[in-house]
Parts: C-alpha cells; sequence; structure tokens
C-alpha cells in the first residue's frame, strides 16, 4: 500500500519579470510505500520545497495528481509539517502551538504533553516560543508534526542553519519518533550526508526544472553510524558513480583526510 | 537550572536571559510628582494673595473641588424610568447627582460609539490590507474621512439625521472608523504569510485560523488604534453634545459656559478626565499587557 503517489508532469510559475513562465518541475514521478522513510535530496533551487508544496495541498497548481492515501491531498488525511524554520506562534506557550494543531484524538490522548515531555521540554510548556534557543524552537516544531501520527510528514529542511551538534541531536530524535510510530516521512535536504544516514531510499533531483534523475534504496541497517566506514564507502561510491549528479550538493564534496560529523 | 537569570537545558541549549526587575517604585513616584505639581502650579497661578487672575476666571483648586462636592452629591436630577416586566407596568423614580449623570450618559455614549468604530475599523482595516482591489476601491473614501473637520461631520450628521444620540454616534463612528482602518490595514500588511501557511498545512479551522493565528499578529495595532481612538473620541463626544444633546458632560459644560461659571466648567471637565484616565489604566493598559505579554518576554 502505498501513502503517497506523485505524478507532476510539468510545474510551472509566473516568471519574476514580465510575461512567461518559469518551469519549476518536470516529470517528477514516484510512489512511497507505507512507512518509509523517503529523502529528496537536490541542489538549491530545483523544486524541493515546491514539491513539498504540493503534496501538502499548499499549492494546488500544477500539470499531473498526487495522492495522499489515495485521496488527493487536501481531501486525504491531514499530513504533519515541519518547514525550514521553526514557524511558531510566539503568541502561544510552547504547549499551545502543539494543542493548536492537535486532532480531539490527539488532545484527549495528551499526546502534546507526552511528546514534549519526550523532547526533554517539559520544563517549558508555558514559556513562550520567543525565550527559547533555536534548537528547543525546532524540538517543539518535530512534537507539533508528529503530534497528529499522520500518516505522512512532510519535512522540509528542517535541521538547516543549526550548529552540527543540535541538527545531530534532532536527528536521533526524529528516528526515534518515527520508529515509535506508524508514520511515512519525507524528507527534503541538500545534504547527502544527512539523508544517507537518515533514508530507507532517496530519491535524486536534476537542477532547475527538477526531475527525480536517481532512485536508490539505502540498504545500511539501522542504527546507523554517521562516522562509520559503511556509510562514508556509500557516500564515496556514490559520488565515483554519479559525480555530475551530486556537484553541488552539501556533503558530497571529496574531504579525504576527515571524518564525517558525527551524527550519532 | 536557573543561575543568574540564564537558563540551561541539557544538549547546550540555552534561553535568553530574563528581562530585568522593572524599577516601578521610582518610576510611580515621579509620575505623582508630575501628576501633584500641575496642581502646585494651578494654586500657585490663583493663590488668593496675587492671584493671576479672578477667581471667577481662575478659580482655585480648593474653589473646583467645592464645585465637584456639590454637582456629584448635592445637586440631584430626577429620573423617572418606567418599563413593562411580565405584563406588569413599572415606574421607577430615583434621584442621582447630576454630574454623576452627566459622565454616565456621555460615558455610555463613548462605548456604543468606541466599540462600533473599533468593530467597523477592524473589518475595513484587513479588507483593505488583505485585498489590494478593496484597497484602492476605499482608499478615497479613507481619504475623505481622515481629512474631514470633526465639526463639519457631526454639524451635517444633526441636520441630517435630527438633533439626537444616533446622529451623535454616527458622527463619532464616521470620525473614528477611518484612522481605526489605516492602522489595522499596516497590521493586516504585515501579516506574516509563513505563520498562515503553517494554518493551511495542518488544516486549521477557520475559527482556529483567525483568532490563534490572524488577529494575534493585527493585536499591537488593533490596542494602539483603541488607545488613541479612546483618547480622540470622548474629546469629539464632548463638542458633539456642546452641539446638538441636551444631556452628557457636554452639554453641562455648555450650559456653565454661557453662564461663565468656571469652576463648574473645570469640575466637570477634571470629572470626565478621571474616568477616562482610570479607563485607560485600569482597562485599556492591563488588556494592552495581556494582548501582548509574549513579547515582554522576549
Amino acid at each position: 500500500m502505498n501513502v503517497l503517489d506523485v505524478n507532476i508532469v510539468e510545474k510551472q510559475f509566473p516568471a519574476p519579470q514580465g510575461d512567461g513562465s518559469v518551469l519549476a518541475l518536470r516529470g517528477v514521478k514516484f510512489s512511497m510505500p507505507t512507512g518509509q522513510f523517503m529523502c529528496v535530496v537536490g541542489p538549491s533551487g530545483c523544486g524541493k520545497t515546491t514539491l513539498m508544496h504540493l503534496t501538502s495541498a499548499l499549492d494546488a497548481d500544477f500539470d499531473g495528481s498526487i495522492t495522499v492515501a489515495g485521496k488527493p491531498p487536501g481531501e486525504g488525511p491531514a499530513l504533519g509539517y515541519m518547514f525550514q524554520s521553526p514557524r511558531l506562534m510566539n503568541w502561544l506557550s510552547v504547549l499551545d502551538n502543539v494543542r493548536l494543531v492537535a486532532s480531539p484524538e490527539a488532545l484527549a490522548a495528551g499526546r502534546p504533553e507526552r511528546l514534549l515531555n519526550d523532547m526533554r521540554l517539559g520544563d517549558f510548556l508555558h514559556t513562550f516560543p520567543n525565550r527559547l534557543s533555536g534548537g528547543m524552537q525546532r524540538r517543539v516544531a518535530l512534537a507539533r508534526a508528529f503530534v497528529n501520527e499522520a500518516p505522512l510528514l512532510l519535512l522540509d529542511e528542517p535541521f538547516i542553519s543549526l550548529d552540527e551538534p543540535v541538527a545531530d541531536m534532532l536527528r536521533s530524535l526524529l528516528l526515534q519518533l518515527w520508529s515509535e510510530s506508524q508514520s511515512s516521512v519525507l524528507f527534503v535536504t541538500h545534504d547527502l550526508r544527512e539523508a544517507l544516514f537518515l533514508a530507507d531510499r532517496v530519491l535524486f533531483m536534476s537542477p532547475s526544472p527538477g526531475r527525480v534523475v536517481l532512485d536508490m534504496a539505502i540498504d545500511l541497517p539501522r542504527p546507523r553510524d554517521a562516522k562509520g566506514p559503511a556509510l562514508e564507502s556509500l557516500r564515496r561510491k556514490l559520488l565515483a558513480e554519479h559525480p555530475s549528479l551530486l556537484a553541488g550538493l552539501a556533503g558530497a564534496a571529496e574531504q579525504p583526510k576527515q571524518e564525517a560529523p558525527a551524527w550519532s | 537550572m536557573v543561575a543568574s537569570g540564564i537558563t540551561r537545558v541539557q544538549g547546550g541549549d540555552r534561553i535568553k536571559r530574563s528581562p530585568p526587575l522593572p524599577r516601578s517604585i521610582p518610576a510611580a513616584a515621579w509620575r505623582l510628582l508630575s501628576f501633584f505639581s500641575f496642581f502646585g502650579v494651578w494654586w500657585l497661578a490663583a493663590n488668593p494673595w496675587k492671584p493671576l487672575a479672578s477667581a471667577r476666571v481662575l478659580p482655585s483648586p480648593l474653589t473646583v473641588a467645592e464645585a465637584f462636592w456639590v454637582h456629584a452629591y448635592e445637586n440631584l436630577r430626577t429620573l423617572d424610568w418606567s418599563f413593562a416586566l411580565f405584563g406588569n407596568d413599572i415606574d421607577l423614580v430615583f434621584q442621582i447627582p447630576v454630574l454623576i449623570h452627566a459622565v454616565g450618559v456621555t460615558l455610555g455614549r463613548v462605548a456604543i460609539s468606541f466599540v462600533i468604530a473599533m468593530i467597523l475599523g477592524t473589518i475595513g482595516g484587513i479588507l483593505m490590507g488583505r485585498w489590494g482591489k478593496v484597497d484602492f476601491a476605499l482608499d478615497g473614501w479613507l481619504m475623505m474621512g481622515l481629512n474631514m473637520p470633526a465639526l463639519i461631520i457631526g454639524m451635517l450628521s444633526f441636520v441630517w439625521f435630527g438633533l439626537n444620540d444616533t446622529a451623535l454616534i454616527i458622527a463619532v463612528i464616521i470620525n473614528k472608523v477611518p484612522t481605526v482602518a489605516v492602522t489595522v490595514r499596516e497590521g493586516a500588511r504585515a501579516v506574516e504569510r509563513d505563520l498562515m501557511q503553517v494554518a493551511r498545512a495542518f488544516r486549521l479551522s477557520w475559527q482556529k485560523t483567525l483568532f490563534k493565528v490572524y488577529l494575534p499578529q493585527l493585536y499591537p495595532f488593533i490596542m494602539a488604534a483603541g488607545r488613541s481612538g479612546l483618547a480622540l473620541l470622548w474629546k469629539i463626544i464632548l463638542v458633539y453634545e456642546l452641539l446638538g444633546r441636551s444631556s452628557g458632560v457636554g452639554y453641562q459644560l455648555s450650559t456653565y459656559f454661557s453662564m461663565f461659571e468656571i469652576k463648574s466648567v473645570l469640575a466637570y471637565a477634571f470629572s470626565f478626565m478621571a474616568v477616562v484616565i482610570l479607563i485607560e489604566i485600569l482597562l485599556v493598559r492591563r488588556l494592552e499587557r495581556r494582548m501582548t505579554r509574549w513579547r515582554m518576554a522576549s
């Protein structure tokens, strides 16, 4: 059973200046089985965020079809979403931010409080988000994305611009939440190492107009070691086999004498 | 966990330093000093030995206080209130001090016109800030409303609708709505699209989107419009009462002005100012603090 079927023929945007349009996506076609952790990797501007907007019905203007759990986006089940920035409501407490999006079932089960406690935010339930550090705000956003146990979670470069130790902690937290839930995750990144560390499967997209150029299963056993030889060897193999495809991605550059960052 | 105003948590996360304690006592003392210095200067100007003007033109604070006591306690007005309740005709006759009655009548007009003007101005401002076409369509009206002298609006309203409370309230609303709309329009233009996207992505109901996501972004603008509006509105109402009504503080001011009884004019003026200041301190500031407390936390 697929939780997500994507068949985007074309997605265009009006040109920023004057007439005409800009082609953002062309020929993006893939299916995602239930429970899978899929990463979409591509250089900046290749249409990764556009793909997320189309999947979540934030944008419905495209040629093609997308179904989430068998229904068009917006008509099927509500999704979980984590954006590039936390996008928290600063006038609501940490707890109220999560409760705001929680379904009646999630509220009745006390999931907002439990998730926040699991994320070591129990002492900050009634704190306003603007008093929290960047890492803590991302944890609140992560709790918000998971609170409804949605069948599909969309995470759009959620750990971008964080310090490595904080991003590392959040990646571990994400994997823990995912393994405890029934949710499927569609995770967008431009960081090859991050994708190889997290995903069951990685889709590589070409520069604009974005299209899927490589669909690869990651067969490394979990839990993975970001510093381990298995992940590093896979990364080197990819670089050797697809040098032009991976050019411009973070984490794709050769670093002969340098170990990968400590993610676990 | 808390040390020197900084709270630390595991993983190197850190929350921001707490704001320093407000120096409320010295500030309050300065405010009181400023307040009493006004009465001190007034007393000096009207001193019994060498006043700047005659006591009839410039009465001392004590004379005004005596006049206040007379109007707020001794001068009584009889009110006859008849109504039907469960099929019985009830006729209530009671007496209240003239000053209290006048302040109450004016406050009622302030409250009604303030609420209606804020609602209409807020809706108009949101529509104009959100949709460019509405902004273009209403901009001319807004310019006219902002620049039309309050006195002319009042005169025309009394001519068109008669010398009654409806005409007064309509005139006040016409005066106030454009200023509220302009302020709220700026807020609506500044609403963060990113946060509205969160509401859409999580498919929040329109009620949650409006009250938990959209309006809180406008609260600072609505509060600013409300505060400036209240300050302006009661002054306009006094003028309109003087112009076309036979009750309220404005009417009393006109009566005592025509008799050249300045002590009573000042007694009424200060009474109403005190009420408005109390509303500002006890209601408006508290409401503003409550609505924007998250900002103070940053």
